[in-house]
């Protein structure tokens, strides 16, 4: 019996945009039916990473495969076949929601474009089913999107990408724009789907608690890297890498006595660029625990704890650096 | 309409608000129908003061924003009032309200893409506003353009600053918007969902950044937001909307230390915690649906979704003001729309200092 290829695979994939490095070799695997989320700050390649799978931009090298077919280099017609197989919501989702269709229409444009025949009626019920999920009342698909709140339109394009029963979701920063009920309840729908549709998930986020729930695997890039990867469980109780461990110390806590109180782990305010990477660990220059050999020598992939990190202090036998200890911040509980 | 006074007269008082919102409504008139958005919202606003706005998504909280400078389409039908130190915006000349846009009242949107020029570079349109609003040169405005990226925590910004907005991340156009918006060091800012695309090693940065401008210049925050830690980090106090109404306003300690109303205390136990949610079940979240309404009811409009919910519920609008729990009354800032407010949590609020 031959293997299960991966839902999706990127191998050393790379994206510069003339000066700016924004994707600088990330390989990844997500196994069919499983939920992968791709975490890091604002600018680190995130969403470009996203849209080199759906081939919204030619990747400058590097393959990717989705289901085991390499699809880098496919022609748009080919691509074709595989497009009701992937679905994207996109970060900025007023930005990627046409202002002349109505939501209705917008929501049902993936099964036009599949050629699937099917009767008005049973469209417009598929659309209003796709909205109730998503927390939308079934008249708002006689609105224009502009005429929706930002968290509406955020939930438009999530039933939209829905709508295919794709085999590959990218969702990027799919529920940043939801207060959190709404929020947990589309992370709630998305788990319930996932398991019954069992599709895959590509999830990019910036904010940690929100995959928390979902996430199987997670992968956290810095500067168009991948600083650290592992299983949910092992990157939230034992982050190794210092940009992981900032990240999880830095969330804000919905108790203003508590938040006021903490002193969140100072990273350094020397932003590194796309446009200039620093030499060797390209997060040194904000790394409380930097040394030496942190700015003449790249941090190789180390295997800790069942995942991988980029890092010098980071040893197989499981050592790992604490960027709690470098400063006087709250332990994390 | 309500009469003009003296423009100075408000803020010659220490104190007095920069701002007074007044029984606003808005409606609009959709394809699908009539829309009410918001309903007879009043608010003030101190001088130096944040302020933080909650609700569920389509509560009304983006129209409320938009409708205090004049911001809403055409398709929108507003009453009520709106003072900007005295002076009322509602109804007033565009004129008139294009010079008070930018200068007094900056607006942070919460979808930046869709509020950046996408023909021109971040920094010809951080350097517009300075060149109209404070009659800088072009070489200055550029050279601030520089200094605002920066501060907003844009790396490499004297290169950025060529870039156009299809050139940045998400989270760089945010704090575009973030630097443009506080370029002219404005009396009142309208951030809505200012950080939404940040993670929260740039969102603090930010947050300081926000208290910079109030702490330097005395600016009135009224900040937006989804995420209950960034209310907790800065506001000092909170108004939470539910369709369209104010339904809870205290100040941020109480308000997390008692919610009153029904659907704040929901939206309180919902908040995610990271590190608390692997392998639970299933995420928290407030049953059933906000309505959309065409009109506004007399009667709670949370209450199909109420645990508390009686016949009283359904037949009246309850009215915002101070209510007691179990003999003890609350702050008497600590106003509610309930007719059955929730009990004192069993551990007494401790007494804050702040
Ligand atoms: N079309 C483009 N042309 C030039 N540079 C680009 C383009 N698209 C993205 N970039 C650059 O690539 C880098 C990565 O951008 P990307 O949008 O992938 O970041 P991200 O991780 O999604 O960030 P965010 O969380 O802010 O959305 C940034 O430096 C950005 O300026
Ligand atoms: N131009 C418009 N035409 C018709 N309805 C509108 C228009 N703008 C907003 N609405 C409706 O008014 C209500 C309030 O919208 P608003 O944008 O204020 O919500 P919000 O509280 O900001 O939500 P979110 O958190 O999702 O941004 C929503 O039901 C929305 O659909
Ligand atoms: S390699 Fe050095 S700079 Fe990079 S994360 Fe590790 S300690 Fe910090
Ligand atoms: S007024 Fe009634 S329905 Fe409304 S929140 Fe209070 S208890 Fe619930
Ligand atoms: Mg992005
Ligand atoms: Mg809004």
């Amino acid at each position: 019996m031959t293997p299960q290829p991966n839902a999706l695979e990127l191998e050393d994939l790379v994206m510069h945009f003339g000066p700016v490095r924004a994707v600088d070799g990330v390989s990844l695997a997500i196994p069919k039916g499983r939920v992968t989320a791709l975490v890091g700050e604002s600018g680190s390649g995130k969403s470009t990473v996203g849209r080199c799978v759906v081939r919204l931009v030619e990747p400058t090298a590097g393959v990717v495969r989705i289901g085991g077919t390499d699809v880098t280099h496919l022609s748009r017609r080919q691509l074709r076949r595989h497009r009701s197989e992937v679905s994207i919501v996109f970060q900025d989702p007023a930005g990627s929601l046409d202002p002349r269709m109505l939501v209705g229409d917008v929501v049902a444009e993936p099964l036009r474009l599949s050629g699937e025949r099917i009767s008005r009626r049973d469209r417009e019920a598929r659309v209003a089913t796709e909205l109730g999920r998503v927390g939308l009342r079934a008249e708002v698909a006689r609105r224009y999107p502009h005429e929706l709140s930002g968290g509406q339109r955020q939930r438009v394009s999530i039933a939209r990408a829905l709508i295919s029963e794709p085999t590959l979701l990218i969702a990027d920063e799919p529920t940043s724009a939801l207060d959190v009920s709404v929020q947990a309840s589309v992370l709630n729908l998305l788990a319930d789907l996932q398991r019954d549709i069992g599709f895959a998930c590509l999830f990019i986020t910036h904010d940690l608690s929100a995959v928390e729930y979902l996430a199987d695997e997670i992968a956290v890039m810095y500067l168009g890297q991948l600083v650290e990867t592992g299983s949910r469980e092992q990157i939230f109780t034992r982050p190794a890498h210092p940009y992981t461990q900032a990240l999880l110390a830095a969330a804000p806590v919905a108790d203003p006595v508590r938040q006021r109180q903490r002193q969140p782990v100072l990273l350094g305010d020397d932003l590194p660029s796309a446009l200039d990477p620093p030499s060797g660990c390209r997060f040194r220059t904000r790394c409380p625990l930097a040394f030496d050999r942190c700015a003449t020598e790249v941090p190789a992939q180390v295997e800790v704890g069942g995942g991988k990190a980029a890092c010098h202090l980071v040893q197989p036998d499981g050592t790992r650096p604490d960027v709690r200890t470098a400063d006087n911040s709250e332990v994390l509980s | 309409m309500t009469t003009v006074e003296s423009p100075g007269a408000a803020s010659s008082v220490l104190g007095a608000p920069v701002l007074e919102i007044r029984d606003l409504s808005v409606s609009f008139t959709t394809e699908g129908g009539t829309v009410s958005a918001v309903d007879r919202v009043s608010l003030d606003l101190a001088p130096g003061e944040i302020v933080g706005m909650v609700g569920e998504s389509g509560c009304g909280k983006s129209v409320t924003a938009m409708s205090i400078a004049g911001l809403l389409p055409s398709s929108a039908r507003i009453s009520g009032s709106v003072r900007l130190r005295g002076t009322e915006l509602v109804g007033t000349r565009e004129s008139v309200l294009r010079r008070v846009r930018g200068k007094e009242i900056a607006y942070i949107f919460q979808e930046p893409m869709t509020s950046l020029n996408p023909v021109l570079t971040v920094g010809r349109q951080i350097g517009e506003v300075l060149q109209v609003h404070e009659r800088m040169s072009r070489p200055a405005a550029r050279a601030r353009a520089v200094e605002l990226l920066s501060l907003v925590g844009i790396p490499s910004a004297s290169k950025r600053v060529d870039n156009y907005p299809h050139q940045l991340s998400g989270g760089m156009r945010q704090r575009v918007m973030i630097a443009m918006a506080v370029a002219c060091g404005p009396k009142v800012l309208v951030a809505d969902e200012p950080t939404t695309a940040l993670d929260v090693t740039v969102q603090a940065g930010i947050l300081q950044v926000l208290r910079d401008l109030r702490d330097r210049l005395g600016t009135t925050i009224l900040i937006i937001t989804h995420d209950l830690g960034v209310i907790a980090d800065v506001a000092d106090r909170v108004v939470v909307m539910y369709a369209g109404r104010v339904v809870e306003r205290a100040q941020v300690t109480d308000l997390f230390a008692h919610p009153l109303h029904r659907y704040t205390a929901g939206l309180l136990s919902a908040s995610p915690t990271p590190g608390k949610h692997a392998g639970t079940a299933r995420l928290q979240e407030i049953p059933g649906l906000v309505p959309v309404l065409s009109s506004q009811p007399d009667a709670c409009t949370f209450a199909d979704r109420c645990p508390a919910a009686d016949s009283q519920c359904r037949e009246s609008a309850p009215p915002l003001e101070v209510v007691g729990t179990g003999g003890a009354l609350a702050a008497k800032d600590h106003l509610a729309a309930c007719w059955h407010p929730c009990p004192a949590p069993r551990t007494q609020p401790q007494e804050t200092d702040l």
